[in-house]
């Protein structure tokens, strides 16, 4: 199995999550390459945001496998691990700390120690302030840098949480629904940054907002019933029968 | 160089704050012992014992403080921290009774005597001496928080489960020391001290100096909370009450975090019982009674949670108009008690320092910055969960 799986920077086949009799996962398989964005989609239960449950250790799978990086198990890990393994995640609703200003959301998520008695001694060193201060112009909020996270726009939120991930600056980067609740400007936005953090990353994005995908770019896999119905270019799967059955059909 | 980090790092109101109460420390026992009886500004001995004993409360409302207001663990157990630290420090008054008792054995408190103990229990080894007993009153309270924190917090259990738990972890020990073959004196608890460091521990000066060292003490707990809420763990521990799975995802370990905090507060809690047990010459098991333990969260919420100051004055201002009620209107003092407490949480959900800051800020705002551009986003299903005292704001993580 590893041998599949080498050369790839996620892997997982044959995943299988039950929830109390529902299937919310059945014999899921994904590989994501290297520096690859991938759009997922699929309708509502099709097991997007239970899959990278399981990639991110929240949910622990009945059976399959899950690689990171071609040898790690990641279903033998937790949150905290998979998160210092270089694995982002973004949550559909913003979760930012909103008692935190803007700068201080964006310097704990910065790449460092976590330890409890590393984060006592530790002082913002100027490095750190620079990098701060390049996120903050990348995700447009250099202006807000000192307000409370709470006193940002929605779509500010979304931006502030793309920015912590790239502190934390992860080889993987998952993201649920980001253009979610977003202005047509923002969400022509988002995508631009999107694209912007996959030069040198991996990313997966879980959309709805088919749009979107298309302006992406990328290949999408599509998901339904907890399974792959189909994988390729947006055009190659909204031609796929089965595709449309799905989303069309009932 | 050095002192100006260090007046960096732990910011100007904190060291305020010290100052404040290393002056008092040396104000209050001028006044009582150099301005003669009679004068205008005499503090009398019954006055001295009683800010004594509100200040070794206001160090257990910070210590709570540290662990409720900052890192969102709503412990209603501190009692039994603060009693553990109070028990450390009256086996030592004890044993410095010698044989001064009424039964006059020089090793053997009374009530081990009057119990038919032939011998010490081996608990009570090093307890004739003062360092012993003043490092048992820091590492008992905290070895018991880091057993129980590691468990719960390891097991993820928060928010009223956590607390119920506390609850039953302090009313458990009531139990326990209550028995008398427990060897603490069950019932009756520890009393009829005589001495402290071989002072005479009824006359004024010692009662002066038991007053200067809570109030130093206190000064130093306020320097400590504001060192760690200001490092970047501090940053942590307020992203662990408000987003606690967020915190996880980010790659932080919440449950050392909490730990960390859980056990600092117990530790200070224990502090705070052994400057309280000298200087009200008793320590029985009522201290661990549940209601104890819900009663200094009410002090925390009253002043306000969250902030430094907030804490000494909620346990201060509730302790005083405690001490007024129970004398003059013992009856009625519950249900102020239970008003207050009603009050603070329908009006006042930051207590009353929150409710000022807010203020300031509101203030601030109107004057010096231009009105933003766009409308803030405000949830209000959050700002009411906020509103209730009993809960810190969370963010839901997901879905």
């Amino acid at each position: 199995m590893e041998d599949h799986a080498s050369g790839s920077v996620l892997y997982l086949d044959g995943v299988s999550v039950t929830f109390d009799g529902f299937k919310a996962l059945n014999a899921l398989s994904l590989v994501i390459a290297p520096d690859e964005m991938r759009a997922i989609i699929g309708p509502n239960g099709a097991g997007k945001t239970t899959m990278m449950d399981v990639i991110t250790g929240k949910t622990r799978p009945d059976e399959g496998d899950v690689l990171f990086e071609g040898h790690i198990d990641l279903t033998r890990r937790d949150e905290t691990d998979i998160a210092m393994l270089g694995i982002g995640r973004k949550f559909q609703k913003p979760t930012v700390f909103e008692n935190h200003l803007v700068r201080d959301n964006l310097e704990l998520a910065l790449k460092g120690d976590r330890g409890v008695f590393a984060t006592l001694a530790h002082g913002l060193g100027p490095d750190e302030h620079e990098r701060i201060d390049g996120i903050l112009e990348t995700i447009r909020l250099a202006d807000k840098a000192d307000d409370l996270a709470a006193n940002l726009a929605h779509g500010q939120k979304q931006w502030l949480e793309i920015g912590m991930l790239l502190a934390q600056d992860p080889k993987l980067l998952l993201v649920d629904e980001p253009v979610a609740g977003m202005t047509d400007s923002e969400t022509v936005e988002t995508a631009r940054l999107l694209r912007e953090i996959a030069e040198t990353r991996s990313v997966v994005v879980v959309e709805h907002d088919v749009a979107f995908v298309r302006d992406l770019g990328v290949k999408v896999t599509v998901l339904h019933e907890g399974s792959v119905l189909s994988e390729g270019s947006l055009d190659h799967v909204s031609a796929d029968q089965r595709v449309i059955d799905v989303y069309l059909g009932r | 160089m050095i002192t100006r980090r260090l007046f960096e790092a732990l910011g100007a109101r904190a060291w305020l704050i010290f100052i404040g109460f290393v002056a008092l420390a040396v104000l209050v026992p001028v006044l009582h012992l150099v301005v003669p009886e009679g004068q205008p500004f005499h503090v009398p001995t019954f006055a001295v014992a009683l800010a004594g004993k509100y200040l070794a409360f206001a160090l257990l409302a910070l210590a709570l403080d540290l662990a409720w207001g900052y890192c969102g663990i709503l412990s209603l157990g501190h009692g039994a921290f603060f009693a553990l630290g109070g028990y450390a420090m009256g086996m030592y008054l004890m044993r410095q009774i010698g044989s001064r008792g009424v039964y006059g054995d020089p090793v053997l408190p009374d009530f081990m005597v009057f119990l038919n103990y032939q011998e010490l229990p081996w608990f009570w080894y090093g307890f004739d001496q003062f360092w012993f007993a003043a490092v048992m009153v820091v590492l008992v309270p905290g070895l018991l928080a880091l057993v129980f924190g590691w468990f719960a917090f390891r097991s993820r259990v928060t928010g009223v489960y956590l607390s119920i738990i506390t609850q039953a972890l302090t009313f458990a020990l009531m139990l326990a020391f209550f028995r008398n073959d427990m060897g603490f004196g069950g019932n009756n608890g520890l009393t009829d001290f005589k001495d402290i460091l071989g002072f005479d521990i009824q006359a004024d000066t010692t009662r002066s100096a038991l007053f200067a060292a809570s109030s130093i003490m206190l000064g130093l707990g306020v320097l400590l909370v504001a060192f760690v809420i200001r490092s970047r763990f501090g940053k942590v521990l307020l992203a662990v009450r408000d987003a606690e799975s967020r915190a996880r995802f980010l790659g932080y370990r919440v449950e050392n975090a909490k730990l960390f905090a859980f056990v600092l507060s117990a530790c200070m809690a224990g502090v705070a019982g052994a400057l309280y047990v000298p200087q009200v010459g008793i320590i029985n098991p009522s201290e661990f009674a549940p209601a104890r333990s819900i009663e200094v969260v009410i002090w925390v919420a009253v002043g306000g949670r969250g902030t430094l100051i907030g804490p000494i004055l909620g346990a201060v201002l509730v302790n005083g108009v405690k001490s007024v009620f129970t004398a003059a209107l013992p009856d009625l003092w519950l249900f102020v008690l239970g008003g207050l407490f009603v009050f603070v949480t329908l009006f006042l959900p930051r207590g009353i320092v929150g409710a000022l800051n807010l203020g300031w800020l509101r203030r601030d705002r109107g004057s010096t910055t231009r009105a933003p551009t766009e409308p803030p986003h405000t949830d209000p299903a959050k700002a009411g969960d906020s509103g209730t005292a009993g809960r810190p704001a969370t963010v839901p993580a997901a879905e």
